[in-house]
């Protein structure tokens, strides 16, 4: 077959002689799905058919070729052969994908097209699919927190929100199967609603130069893609089982994928997480239970040059927050930060109670895209996203059991996008996008909302483009504006409105009176242009990433009309109705070198941010229920950088040292003071062992130190208990500490693998400055997990 | 030499009219599309309605009365709850020395007409709650809990008072929603403070 199609070439193939024939082709072979190198590959010319063989990092060199078109054969070990055209003029530089590791599956499709990478002047960091099946068990957030300089804000160990950079909430963007998730991402304990299980991959971009999916990402991009689906005749899946031993739970997950191979294809994929209340290493944790379960299907049909797809996925998620953060006032944190262990401890039970969180997203999408010559590829998309969140506080009486918060969030947005190649050295991207979401603020709560009901309407364009000048240079630039529109229906408590002197300025915007409330009916707008300029530029073993972005983010509902007691924080919280967009100047430099035995990625970055929203403590307010801080949102001038390193060194053919390290500063520069919840260095070291020939054993001892932060502003406040005046401190971080973790992987056959996962392995009690239930109690202890993977 | 390069070679296909008629398909269904979304943009106007808090407890009630003599009432009102506005706390009459009052506490959220009396969902769930009372160094009062819960520990909404001789000082009344039960005071009942509020009174 390959030999027919050899000849075939041979004989179609068009070429002319009289040329300089003295041009060299460098190509490297990439995996489609994390960008790995391809080694052992081997390139025929059909013209020819002389043969060359890929290198150890990929690359292969082809000299003497004509100002010409070329068939290349591409062929792998385990992966199907695939022809390639390409169009020789000088010395040229290729990028060939070839779609590999579908698990089992030694059937792999090829495809030339374009390399997925979202921006070319930011170093893009990746998780691949292997590590993610470790992270099984856990959440997003965790398998995000692999990478250096993605940290993490955390309500207890369950709720993982992703930090880039030391930024969060509505400054990082997720991107879920191409859709932007819109899952009120403004608060800080909620975690984003995906499956990690349902991740194929996982890309993070530390900073705002992927304008196609938003100008507003002042911290970065979080890219989650399912695993892509091989043109041809195939049916298989894989199931994950997985047992722990803190929480004394496991998860269960399966997927079943169906293609054809007129690229017709269908998948399924569903799992289920149940765990009790986890334990620190000297109580138990009461009430930090989960219950999770998660089901998506995808269709679709797929060709070279056009296809359509249709994807559903459903989250539902239900987690227990600690019973001891669940507490009223300045008097009751005096308690709780004094008392070395939780005011509250039972015994170890599956049931979770309030305080408890239960979100349910819906997410469905619907693209197509169709190559249309001298144009190129023109995309649409439509999604459709609901999140309901529903927050269970203790309540009294015939209100215990009914939600506090009730919120329900409808996101529709259509994007159409056409991504051309005007030369060959010069591609481009522009397109437009609109969106609708409506927030629904359930008023049988029986409890003022939190978030106040409002439409937004939101249209955006942008274009962006990359030029190849060399082999060496590459350069990019973007340009995006994002229109927003929002239409609120607020009702503020008269006292408030009238102290923050609302009363005098927007008195036209009040609808109606009822007793001591106010209903009123802001419509913002806001006008937000972002831009981004970088270059590529590569050099032996060396490639130097340059980008400087320009990004800015309307503010969310949350920082503009937050308005009453914050039970889960115990503080009051105050937003403010007049508040302008952040503006962000980020600079990010990214020196990788990837050598024979030595790799290493350094990327040192400055974040300037204008307008940057912050809470901080301003006063005391005394009420019936005691006193309670006041925590008001602000806006100031912030300046942040830090540094973000990966090292790895090959100590022997088996032996692998593995270094991360990363460090941000931040600083309010008005005030000159830190900026508060920035996470402290850390630095993981890990030693890999891995034996291809013996059941592809994997072991991995990993050493994480977390040292403590030493900056941050002073928010301790005092009050008067019993006359006595007292100083809370809820400022100061607590210690560094280290964990040790342990991994061992092995595979009994080619399609069982055994995991077996030892998280703080000493069995360490500390407390991480970047966990909200830090006053309360410790973190996890040890955890030990059983994890099988069967490939059918 | 290792360079990730980001253009490849596409294979168009000649332009057909197949592809033409595609095209215009395609602007067809993004006019609709974007279309229906600015139309259920435009759908609803309704004003939401309004929410008063259930739960709210904006006044505190004590009674104290004697077997004899002047009662003393101890109010604070809180019609805002959270907001900004300050609890306003009144204190009518002055205790006696030597003298054993009878005391009620009551609970109400005035936000409501007419007002609703928490007290009866305090007592409902008395396992629940407790009321505590505080009296300050130098202040000679000592309380007595005159009521229990279905486990036969204190409860705290009837109390008797004692007081000794003059001194001034104050009297915090505080209430917690499921404390540890039985416990050995304030300090050490844990919970979430429903109420904590201090009055300022003397024996005389």
């Amino acid at each position: 077959m390959r030999l027919l199609a050899l000849l075939l070439l041979l004989f179609s193939s068009v070429h002319s002689f009289a040329q300089d024939c003295n041009n060299t082709l460098n190509g490297t072979l990439l995996d489609i799905h994390d960008g790995s190198v391809l080694t052992g590959a081997t390139i025929v010319v059909a013209q020819t058919g002389v043969g060359f063989q890929t290198d150890l990092d990929g690359n292969f060199t082809i000299n003497f070729l004509c100002n010409s078109t070329y068939q290349l054969q591409v062929s792998h070990p385990s992966c199907s052969t695939k022809i390639f055209t390409v169009v020789i003029q000088d010395d040229t530089q290729k990028t060939f994908k070839l779609e590999h590791h579908l698990e089992s599956l030694n059937e792999i499709i090829v495809n030339g097209k374009k390399t997925n990478r979202a921006t070319k002047s930011i170093y893009e960091n990746l998780v691949d699919q292997q590590t993610i099946t470790t992270f099984s068990s856990g959440s997003l957030g965790d398998a995000l927190n692999s990478i250096s300089g993605v940290s993490s804000l955390n309500t207890g160990n369950t709720v993982v929100k992703p930090m880039i950079n030391g930024l969060h909430s509505s400054r990082v963007l997720i991107i879920n199967n191409g859709v932007q998730m819109q899952d009120q991402e403004w608060g800080a304990e909620h975690a984003p609603s995906i499956d990690i299980n349902a991740v194929g991959s996982l890309k993070v971009i530390k900073g705002a130069g992927a304008l196609q999916y938003g100008g507003n990402a002042i911290g970065g991009v979080i890219i989650a893609s399912a695993p892509k689906v091989p043109l041809l005749d195939s049916l298989y899946g894989k199931t994950i089982l997985s047992g722990s031993s803190n929480g004394l739970g496991g998860v269960v997950s399966s997927s079943l994928t169906k293609s054809y191979q007129n690229g017709l294809h269908a998948s399924i994929q569903g799992s289920l997480k149940r765990y009790g209340d986890f334990n620190a290493p000297n109580y138990n944790l009461s009430n930090t239970g989960v219950f999770e379960r998660n089901i998506s299907a995808k269709i679709g049909f797929n060709r070279i040059d056009y296809g359509v797809e249709a994807y559903y996925s459903l989250f539902k998620n239900e987690i227990g927050i600690l019973r001891a953060s669940h507490i009223g006032g300045a008097e009751d944190q005096v308690q709780a930060i004094l008392s070395p262990t939780p005011s509250i401890i039972e015994d170890f039970t599956y049931n979770i109670d309030a305080p408890r969180q239960e979100v349910t997203h819906h997410l469905a999408r619907i693209k197509g895209f169709k190559d249309i010559e001298n144009i190129g590829r023109i995309s649409l998309q439509y999604d459709y996203q609901q999140n309901n969140r529903l927050e269970f506080d203790i309540r009294r009486g015939s209100n215990s059991g009914r939600a506090s918060v009730d919120l329900v969030l409808d996101t529709q947005t259509l994007t159409i996008d056409v991504a051309t190649d005007i030369s060959e050295k010069l591609t481009a991207k522009f397109g437009v996008v609109g969106s609708l979401q409506t927030n629904y603020a359930n008023p049988e709560t029986g409890v003022r909302r939190l978030i106040p009901d409002y439409d937004k309407y939101s249209f955006a364009g942008f274009a962006s483009g990359d030029y190849t000048i060399n082999q060496k240079w590459v350069l990019e630039a973007g340009f995006r504006f994002d229109y927003t529109h929002m239409n609120v229906f607020k009702f503020y408590r008269r006292s408030f409105w009238e102290d923050r002197g609302y009363d005098n300025q927007f008195s036209n915007l009040v609808v109606e009176e009822y007793g001591n409330q106010l209903l009123v009916n802001p419509k913002l707008d806001f006008y937000n242009p972002s831009f981004t300029i970088g270059a590529k530029f590569s050099f032996g073993l060396y490639k130097l990433f340059t980008n400087y972005s320009l990004s800015s983010r309307a503010p969310n509902a949350s920082e503009q009309f937050s308005e009453g007691l914050h039970h889960s924080a115990s503080r009051i919280e105050l937003g403010d109705l007049q508040f302008g967009s952040e503006i962000a100047h980020k600079v990010s430099v990214t020196l990788q070198q990837k050598g024979e035995r030595f790799d290493f990625t350094i990327m040192p970055y400055s974040n300037s941010i204008d307008n940057f929203i912050l809470i901080e403590p301003t006063g005391i307010r005394q009420t019936i229920r005691g006193n309670f801080q006041v925590w008001e949102y602000r806006q100031t001038q912030a300046q942040m950088y830090g540094l973000d390193l990966d090292a790895s060194l090959s100590l022997s053919d088996n032996m692998r040292f593995v270094h991360q390290f990363s460090l941000v500063k931040g600083y309010d520069k008005t005030s000159n003071e830190p900026l508060i919840s920035m996470p402290a260095a850390s630095t993981l070291n890990s030693l890999v062992y891995t034996n291809p020939n013996f059941k592809n054993l994997s072991i991995s001892v990993q050493s994480n130190y977390v040292f403590r932060q030493n900056e941050f502003p002073n928010t301790n406040f005092e009050v008067t208990i019993l006359d006595t005046k007292q100083t809370i401190d809820i400022s100061t971080p607590p210690a560094g500490y280290h964990l040790l973790h342990l991994n061992i992987t092995a595979a009994i056959n080619p399609d069982m693998q055994v995991g077996l996962y030892a998280n703080n392995l000493l069995n360490t009690s500390y407390r991480n400055y970047l966990n909200r239930l830090r006053y309360y109690a410790d973190d996890v202890g040890r955890n030990i997990t059983l994890q099988l993977k069967y490939n059918y | 030499m290792k360079t990730l390069q980001l253009n490849s070679i596409t294979n168009f296909k000649f332009q057909t009219m197949k592809t033409m008629k595609t095209m215009k398909t395609m602007k067809n269904i993004s006019f609709y599309a974007l279309l229906s979304i600015a139309m259920l943009g435009c759908s609803d106007d309704d004003t939401p309605e309004v929410v008063n808090e259930e739960e709210l407890i904006t006044t505190v009630i004590l009674t104290l009365t004697p077997e004899s003599g002047d009662q003393v009432v101890l109010t604070t009102v809180d019609l805002d709850g959270d907001g900004p506005d300050e609890p306003v706390t009144t204190v009518v009459g002055s205790f006696s020395e030597n003298t054993q009052y009878q005391g009620a506490v009551r609970f109400l959220n005035e936000t409501e007409t007419p007002a609703e009396e928490i007290t009866d969902e305090v007592v409902e769930e008395a396992d629940e709650h407790q009321v505590f009372y505080t009296i300050s160094e130098g202040l000679n009062i000592q309380t007595q809990y005159e009521d229990q819960d279905s486990q036969g520990n204190p409860l705290g909404v009837q109390i008797t008072l004692s007081t000794g001789l003059a001194s001034e000082g104050s009297l915090t009344v505080t209430l917690r929603h499921e404390p540890v039960k039985p416990n050995d005071g304030l300090d050490s009942a844990g919970g979430e403070t429903d109420i904590a509020t201090s009055f300022d009174v003397s024996i005389q």
